[in-house]
């Protein structure tokens, strides 16, 4: 079974194209928006990456862009273009699950940040996207409510937490995407989708009406085919926001003139030793290797660099993080929105709420949870999270060093292609693991990409290259991923990669 | 093992899920797994090294003490689970001895 090729120009083309052609009335916002709602009725039961659309809304917004550019008004960059929004995002009309059973049917009462200004850009939100439950966990086998299939091969995952998002955009059922990255639910996904995925850096993007997991870490960020079109929605959904009181108040990165321009002759490339070798994909390392060269040919300067703390991310990510999640999703008590199970006048409210959380949670969320009450009790707190607080600053200043030389550290973005479905489906550890080079970009704050560079000659699935760089320098990030990109190396989904 | 099944069902307790015992047997030696991994970083924490709770410096954010619109009563309990007299609807919070 494969997906059928996209036949519809419109679904091919970038974003950045799709809203030229729309701005100049080559084509409509209503034509552009419903060969997407097309191939979302045509695919969509296969890749399952959707888990609500509002096609008549989508519409309506396309409808109102049209109205504008006939009536003159000024159309924004990417004003008519279609986007899959992550399901951890507040959208008022449509329910927000976050892929758990706990929040089944919850219609929220106000946007978040990142949808204000999405719907302020005139862009047309399609639907929301399938995702591990709470963004935990890298595949989408979490989510309450259904898995997602790589558009790639049907039997593969697709990544997580945002899988959804990411197959939206490899499946071509939309040219943007929104996502969240904690620990790499961005990049892994777009890594195993052969996509482009960007962690902004923490504080560059609003977390104002997105699900929180782990707060420290969560940011939103844009997800598309293109190197380019990740730029545009970043400068669009970017920047201050004083409903997020650790928003960064400083102008968003020059992102999209980084992607115009890809020069990257001089640029100091630090390799970090810690990611990559033993227990790494020998065809991931093969097309790593191959993209190392090709910004060397284009006159980066390449060193290898040393960050030794960063083999204990992993475990200080998986203290830091439950702790969080443990105190975060205490809200979800059946009190005042949300599940509610055993009000039948026998049990108390605090049975209420265990009966609900017992019933509502998956398995992984109820791990986590459970970790980060040990984490933080009483006895373990300082063996457990006062370490795995210390090994964040050692994370920080293995940065702080390399930085000190270097532009931006790069790495393969996660171990592995795209594993098969429920290969790691009870195995937390095995999935822990598929975001071994992510982790600390998420720790230390700094932005971080996954860019394509074509795919694993061992299983034909897609691998990603990671590039971090410090905090407010995401520009870097689309610098090199568009220098990447200019050797060839960009998505290459369609009727020869569909399998 | 560090974890046992009593200890995991009273850490269940503490973070107010309700746990079967499949779940309960599942989920101990899973736990146990994963809590010996992430031990590892006890090797590296030195008592010299500062702890970062987060990325950024934070500074407290504040704002004018002033009346700015909110939600209405009726928007904060559209999605309550129950409703009674304009409040939320909550099961009793005392036992019948109390």
């Amino acid at each position: 079974m494969r997906l059928p090729a996209p036949t519809n120009p419109l679904l091919t083309s970038s974003a950045t194209e799709l809203a030229e052609l729309i701005r100049n009335g080559e084509v409509s916002a209503r034509e552009v928006t419903e060969a997407h709602l097309d191939r979302i009725a045509e695919v969509d039961e296969q890749v399952l990456a959707f888990l609500s659309v509002d096609a008549d809304r989508a519409k309506q917004t396309a409808d109102r862009v049209d109205a504008k550019r006939r009536n003159g008004e000024q159309l924004g960059p990417l004003a008519g273009v279609p986007l899959a929004l992550k399901d951890i995002f507040t959208y008022q009309g449509m329910p927000t699950t976050c892929g758990s059973r706990i929040l089944a049917g919850w219609h929220p009462p106000y946007d978040s940040t990142v949808t204000r200004r999405l719907l302020d850009a005139d862009i047309v939100i399609l639907g929301k996207t399938n995702m591990d439950e709470f963004a935990m966990g890298s595949s989408t086998e979490n989510s309450g409510y259904q898995t997602t299939h790589n558009p790639l091969d049907l039997d593969r995952i697709p990544g997580g937490s945002g899988g959804g998002s990411a197959a939206a955009l490899a499946a071509y059922q939309a040219p943007l995407a929104m996502g969240t990255d904690t620990g790499g639910s961005i990049r892994q996904p777009a890594s195993v989708t052969g996509t482009v995925g960007i962690k902004p850096t923490y504080g560059g993007t609003s977390r104002y009406g997105v699900v929180a997991m782990a707060s420290s870490l969560d940011t939103p960020g844009p997800c598309a085919r293109s190197v380019l079109d990740a730029a545009v929605l970043h400068e669009v959904i970017g920047g201050w926001d004083p409903m997020d009181s650790t928003s960064i108040n400083e102008p968003v990165p020059a992102v999209v003139a980084a992607a115009r321009s890809g020069e990257i002759k001089g640029l100091r490339v630090g390799v970090v030793t810690e990611l990559g070798g033993e227990g790494y994909q020998s065809g991931v390392l093969a097309r790593y290797q191959a993209a190392l060269r090709a910004l060397q040919e284009q006159g980066a300067e390449l060193t290898e660099v040393s960050c030794p703390h960063f083999d204990y991310a992993l475990g200080a990510y998986y203290l830091i993080m439950p702790s969080e999640v443990s105190s975060n999703l205490a809200r979800f008590d059946a009190m005042r929105y949300g599940l509610r199970i055993g009000d039948d006048g026998t049990h108390s409210a605090e049975e209420v709420t265990n009966l609900t959380r017992g019933e509502g949670f998956g398995a992984e969320v109820k791990r986590r949870i459970i970790i980060g009450t040990y984490a933080l009790s009483s006895g373990y707190y300082d063996a457990y999270y006062g370490s795995a607080q210390k090994v964040r600053t050692l994370i920080k200043r293995d940065f702080d060093r390399a930085f000190a030389k270097l532009d931006v550290l790069v790495s393969p973005s996660s171990p592995t292609t795209a594993w098969r479905i429920g290969e790691r489906a009870d195995d937390p550890l095995a999935m822990y693991k598929a975001d071994l080079c992510t982790i600390p970009a998420n720790m230390a704050g700094n932005c971080a990409g996954s860019f394509p560079i074509g795919n694993s000659s061992d299983d034909g699935m897609p691998v990603g290259f990671q590039v971090m760089a410090p905090a407010m320098a995401d520009d870097r990030l689309y610098r090199v991923g568009a220098a990447l990109e200019r050797t060839g190396l960009r998505y290459s989904g369609g009727e020869d990669a569909f399998r | 093992m560090a974890l046992s099944i009593t200890e995991v069902a009273r850490l269940g307790a503490l973070a107010r899920i309700s746990l079967t015992d499949a779940e309960l047997e599942h989920l101990a030696p899973q736990l146990d797994l994963i809590l010996e991994a992430v031990a590892e970083v006890a090797k590296v924490a030195d008592p010299d090294i500062p702890p970062t709770s987060h990325a950024l410096p934070l500074v407290n954010v504040f704002r004018e003490d002033e009346v700015r619109p909110s939600l209405t009563n009726a928007q904060v309990l559209s999605a309550a689970p129950a409703v009674e007299d304009e409040r939320f609807r909550v099961p009793r919070i005392l036992g019948e001895e109390e």
